[in-house]
């Protein structure tokens, strides 16, 4: 069965999802993940919504991370402070943010581009990215790789990833143990190495090239000896993928 | 584990957090049960001043107060502050009348999954709004703080990141532990606006759905504004007071504005308006063609009753309605 890139973006997060795991997603391809995850592999995955949703069975995909639907057939509705919280006492496995800027510690921007006292251009700014990127367990990222996006330099470091690497992450002060776990993109999926805390190719996705890596990287990310070659999507999760998370093809159909 | 060398950020506290100073005001706040029913032009008129900050209630696109956003843009209000607590449509509206001059931003400019706002992003990157950089959560317990009635509150986000940096924000030990932590200032807003589900005359509130930071901001701020969807009476907030979210005695004023959401999401009650949205969104690209539609939606319209009209009155309400529910316009599910 043929797919697009964006699709198996999606198959590949989802499949990173355990089942019983804690999320917090953002609207979008991560929230698309998570759907399609409880649907096939996880169907006890704990969505959250920073907005105060608590284990929705998501009918449909939500427009906001408010929107009713977050809170659909779902255990709780409460306070952002109170999602925010439950991320800082530890309950929460993961948190699946969308597309910014990134470096190869993981690092992320979403705040501007250019000087800061007068921006080229503004984005929204961290919105929840920085609390879930500091307090869940693990950050998993999904985002278009372009030697724009994947960037030596960010303009602004909006959410922390390991900041210059090593341990730099725990000196600030930020909850030890957490950080950047998984980076998905349209090329292939990326980890950290252990120590140095750089990026580095786990898995390369069919039809795609360490070319392809080079061309779209301002850094460089780790190529190990070893590398794994993505598992295609099956025919059963693109179906649920198609019919059940974007019937209406927001996310899918963007590419 | 003591770290002497601690940072602080570099952006503006733009309000105060003496908490002493926010107590002798609550004392002195009418406790009395009073009938706090006016309308959205006396509420805006009488209660926000140019220069004010301002807290908007609800998430962005989900229970947010519409009606005094018009009437505060129609009043010309200028140079207030802004709490930019995940504020999208709400931001978009205050940002057309370019009523404000400073901002608290966690999420500015943005309406999430619909893309950016140009005349948001048109004012932000002008330069002419002083900017303070927050997280989400770090702006909902700076409510919390002010709330509770402390200077500050401590917490473990924004640390290391320039989004600390361009805060008003603090490192701190923790005196038990030695930690490092980032201790938030209090946020007391001089006005907050909430739209809710139900409210009596005194201004006892009842909220289906997530409440988001509204419990704190009402109690936070020096004065509260309530729009809901439908007035209920007194005895019903007393048949069922663990429904109350927000108590009369921080509410001042209390008006009933059915679809007082619209165009956002009410969560129960009606979805939002996605079409209407996006209208807005490609109007602002040409900001003659947004001058003109803002002409014809808000400013000529008298009330939000008009503007509600303008776009598709009740019938449309009933469209939203339904599709809150994945009703069929049967009314089958």
């Amino acid at each position: 069965m043929k797919y697009n890139s964006l699709e198996l973006m999606i198959v590949v997060a989802a499949r990173n999802l355990e089942d019983g795991a804690v999320v917090v997603v953002g609207t979008g391809a991560p929230c698309a993940a998570a759907m399609l995850a409880q649907r096939t592999c996880s169907p006890n995955l704990i969505i959250m919504f920073e907005a105060g949703g608590v284990g929705p069975l998501l009918p449909v995909m939500p427009i906001s991370v408010g929107d009713s639907r977050t809170t659909y057939k779902g255990i709780m509705a409460t306070t952002m402070t109170e999602i925010i919280e439950l991320c800082q006492a530890g309950y929460v496995d993961y948190c699946f943010l969308g597309g910014a800027q990134i470096d190869r510690f993981g690092n992320l921007n979403s705040t501007l581009i250019g000087e800061y006292s007068k921006p080229k251009v503004r984005f929204p700014g961290s919105g929840g990215a920085n609390d879930l990127a500091s307090l869940c367990w693990r950050t998993m990222i999904i985002t278009l790789q372009t030697k724009r996006r994947f960037t030596k330099k960010l303009d602004f470091c909006t959410t922390p990833g390991f900041f210059k690497g090593g341990d730099s992450r725990e000196k600030t002060g930020l909850p030890p143990g957490t950080g950047p776990y998984r980076v998905i993109t349209n090329i292939g999926v990326y980890g950290f190495s252990k120590k140095t805390k750089k990026m580095m190719l786990l898995s390369l996705h069919p039809c795609c090239s360490l070319q392809d890596i080079k061309v779209n990287t301002d850094f460089e990310i780790i190529i190990p000896d070893q590398y794994e070659s993505t598992t295609e999507p099956t025919e059963t999760e693109l179906k649920i993928l198609r019919q059940e998370v974007d019937p209406e093809k927001y996310i899918i159909g963007r590419e | 584990m003591k770290n002497n060398n601690l940072k602080k950020g570099v952006g503006t506290n733009f309000t105060n957090n003496d908490p002493d100073e926010a107590r002798r005001f609550f004392r002195n706040k009418l406790k009395r049960l009073t009938n706090k029913v006016t309308t959205v032009y006396e509420a805006v008129f009488k209660l926000i001043c140019d220069g004010d900050y301002l807290a908007i209630g609800g998430f962005g696109g989900v229970r947010i107060p519409v009606a005094p956003l018009h009437e505060i843009i129609r009043q010309q209000k200028k140079k207030l502050g802004f709490a930019g607590h995940v504020s999208t449509h709400d931001c978009q509206i205050l940002a057309a009348g370019k009523c404000f001059n400073r901002c608290d931003a966690a999420y500015i400019v943005g309406l999430e999954a619909r893309g950016l706002s140009k005349n948001s992003r048109r004012l932000f990157e002008s330069g002419n709004i002083k900017i303070t950089e927050w997280s989400n959560a770090a702006l909902a317990w700076r409510f919390k703080a002010a709330a509770m009635g402390l200077p500050f509150i401590p917490s473990r986000v924004m640390l290391g990141t320039d989004t600390f940096h361009y805060s008003s924000a603090k490192e701190i030990n923790c005196p038990f532990t030695g930690k490092k932590l980032l201790a938030l200032p209090a946020l007391y807003p001089d006005v907050a606006i909430i739209h809710v589900h139900r409210a009596d005359v005194y201004g006892n509130c009842q909220i289906d759905g997530i409440l988001i930071a509204d419990p704190d901001i009402a109690k936070a701020s020096k004065k509260v504004i309530i729009t809901t969807e439908k007035l209920i009476p007194n005895s019903q907030i007393r048949c069922e007071p663990e429904k109350t979210i927000i108590p009369y005695f921080c509410v001042d004023a209390v008006i009933e504005v059915p679809y007082g959401s619209y165009p956002g999401n009410m969560p129960g009650e009606y979805f939002s308006d996605e079409d209407h949205l996006n209208i807005w969104l490609e109007k602002e690209i040409n900001p003659d063609d947004f001058k003109q539609f803002l002409e014809e939606q808000i400013y000529s319209s008298k009330d939000f009753f008009e503007y509600l009209e303008k776009n598709g009155g009740l019938k449309r309400m009933r469209q939203l309605h339904m599709q809150e529910h994945f009703l069929d316009q049967e009314g089958k599910g």
